[in-house]
């Protein structure tokens, strides 16, 4: 029998498999719920608490997934000398921070997509804000971002694929501490975590001009109401 | 006593005044028509009536007593305003249906959550759910609905969904019932069905504040008409002013109006 059968390569698979579906189901589990709060907390009427949001979702936004797990990651070790958490929660908060910010602008579309005339009849019969939006918007918001929340749940199972990437990185950063001994934490810091984090920098700004093209755009289309 | 009595509202939005000092009562069982052409705040004026607007100045009473006054309403809480609103019920042009409750559902569901504050709701929950369902049968049996109880919106005609619409907003009992020209949006063929509900509701003894497009319908249902012209009440008086206008601005609306 070959090294590698095919039965093999489909349990390693089948083993990748697993940690892929793991990451899924807890990123789906707490990014759903808190993406709603973060909705909430971006159409806040307390101005700094909005502002602070919007500001926040816009960065995650605009930055890849790859470089906010190396942040959550290597972050800490290079501010504080010391990691407090293990790698993988420090992964799982990123995809879950991620993707609620994600789910939160998919929310927002959904709520602003819900007719003025739906608030007013629930209001007009003596609803409070809370009947109306969890008794009449809420199902009507759910079929609406059905489809892009299918799109964007789709990418989170394809996305699982980083944390191989994160793998391998980290793999290869124990080789390097082999051989290199103490320059290791410079070469680490110096050629690899620091390029990474100014290279968000270049990924915010582009994807900012994005953001405000496609902010124009939606602005220049909201002269009619459907 | 007056069960309605509207004292010199006004209301801005921005820098245009759209309603310049609106004063009328009306007796309880009345029906009151608003008329006049576009534009010329009769939607505002329902929609300060039933706290959709905040005007800038006047005063609102119902059965002699204030549910709004311009200076010392600015912060009422929540839960005041809505008791203070419940005197009132509006019928949307465009119907404005919970898309996904049925035809019972959508009438029963304001009523049930109301229930939610009764201090007996949590002892006598079951009961208190099946007398407002039993009601909200009888006031869809009133527009003619039973056969579409448990159909959702999109399966009615527009003429059905505003029936329902009635039925929803006569389940919380108002005092008054405001319609917002609740035939406009509805083929020609169909608004003879809503008008005749509306006119049922007038044997009963609904107060009503209708905004309509309709003359011989504000003619022969109304006990008042008011004619509206830019933002204040041009003409008011019994409907007979269809036939004797006083003033010319009424005279070339209802002549417009091939009347
Ligand atoms: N939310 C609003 N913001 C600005 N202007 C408004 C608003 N609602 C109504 N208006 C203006 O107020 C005037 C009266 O409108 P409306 O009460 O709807 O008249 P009507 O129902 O008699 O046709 C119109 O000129 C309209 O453009
Ligand atoms: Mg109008």
């Amino acid at each position: 029998m070959g090294s590698v059968s095919f039965l093999s390569v489909t349990l390693t698979l089948l083993e990748g498999f697993l940690t892929t579906f793991l990451i899924f189901a807890v990123t789906l589990v707490a990014a759903i719920p808190l993406g709603l709060v973060v909705t909430f907390g971006s159409a806040s009427k307390i101005k700094p608490i909005s502002l602070v949001v919007r500001c926040f979702v816009w960065v995650i936004r605009g930055t890849p997934l790859l470089l906010q797990i190396l942040v959550l990651v290597y972050g800490p070790g290079l501010v504080f000398g010391q990691q407090f958490y293990e790698n993988s929660v420090g992964v799982m908060i990123a995809f879950i921070i991620n993707y609620a910010c994600y789910f939160s602008e998919i929310y927002r579309g959904g709520i602003e997509s819900i007719s003025r005339g739906q608030y007013e009849a629930g209001h007009v019969l003596g609803m409070t804000k809370g009947q109306v939006f969890f008794k009449v918007v809420l199902l009507q918001v759910v079929k609406h971002i059905i489809p892009p929340m299918g799109n964007e749940i789709i990418t989170l199972v394809k996305d699982t694929s980083l944390v191989r990437i994160v793998g391998a990185l980290m793999f290869l950063g124990t080789q390097h501490k082999e051989i290199l001994g103490k320059s290791f934490e410079y070469v680490s810091v110096n050629a690899l975590i620091w390029p990474l984090f100014y290279s968000g920098a270049f990924y915010l700004l582009f994807c900012g001009a994005l953001t405000l093209l496609f902010g124009y755009i939606e602005k220049k289309l909201d002269y009619y109401k459907n | 006593m007056a069960v309605l009595e509207v004292k010199n509202i006004t209301k801005n939005f921005g820098r245009v005044e759209v309603l310049k000092g609106i004063d009328f009562s009306l007796e309880k069982g009345e029906a009151l028509s608003i008329i006049g052409s576009s534009g010329s705040g009769k939607t505002t004026l329902l929609r300060c009536l039933n706290f959709l607007e905040t005007p800038e100045n006047g005063e609102i009473y119902v059965d002699g007593e204030c549910v709004f006054d311009a200076k010392t309403d600015k912060k009422l809480n929540a839960k005041e305003l809505r008791n203070r609103q419940l005197n009132f019920g509006l019928v949307f042009q465009n119907f404005n249906l919970f898309p996904q409750y049925t035809v019972l559902d959508n009438v029963c569901l304001a009523p049930k959550l109301l229930a939610k504050n009764r201090p007996d709701f949590r002892a006598n929950k079951k009961a208190i759910f099946a007398e407002i369902e039993e009601n909200a049968r009888e006031i869809i049996e009133r527009v003619g609905m039973t056969s579409r109880i448990d159909m959702y919106p999109c399966q009615l005609s527009g003429g059905q969904q505003q029936r329902v619409a009635i039925a929803r907003a006569l389940a919380l009992n108002p005092k008054i019932l405001c319609f917002d020209e609740p035939t406009s949006a509805l083929d020609p063929e169909l608004t003879g069905e809503v008008l005749k509900v509306i006119r049922s509701l007038k044997d009963g003894d609904c107060t009503m504040v209708i905004v309509t497009h309709e003359m011989n319908f504000a003619k022969e249902v109304s006990d008042k008409i008011i004619f509206m012209d830019e933002g204040v009440i041009a003409e008011q008086g019994p409907p007979e002013i269809f036939d004797n206008p006083k003033t010319e601005r009424l005279k070339a609306f209802l002549t417009a109006f091939g009347q």
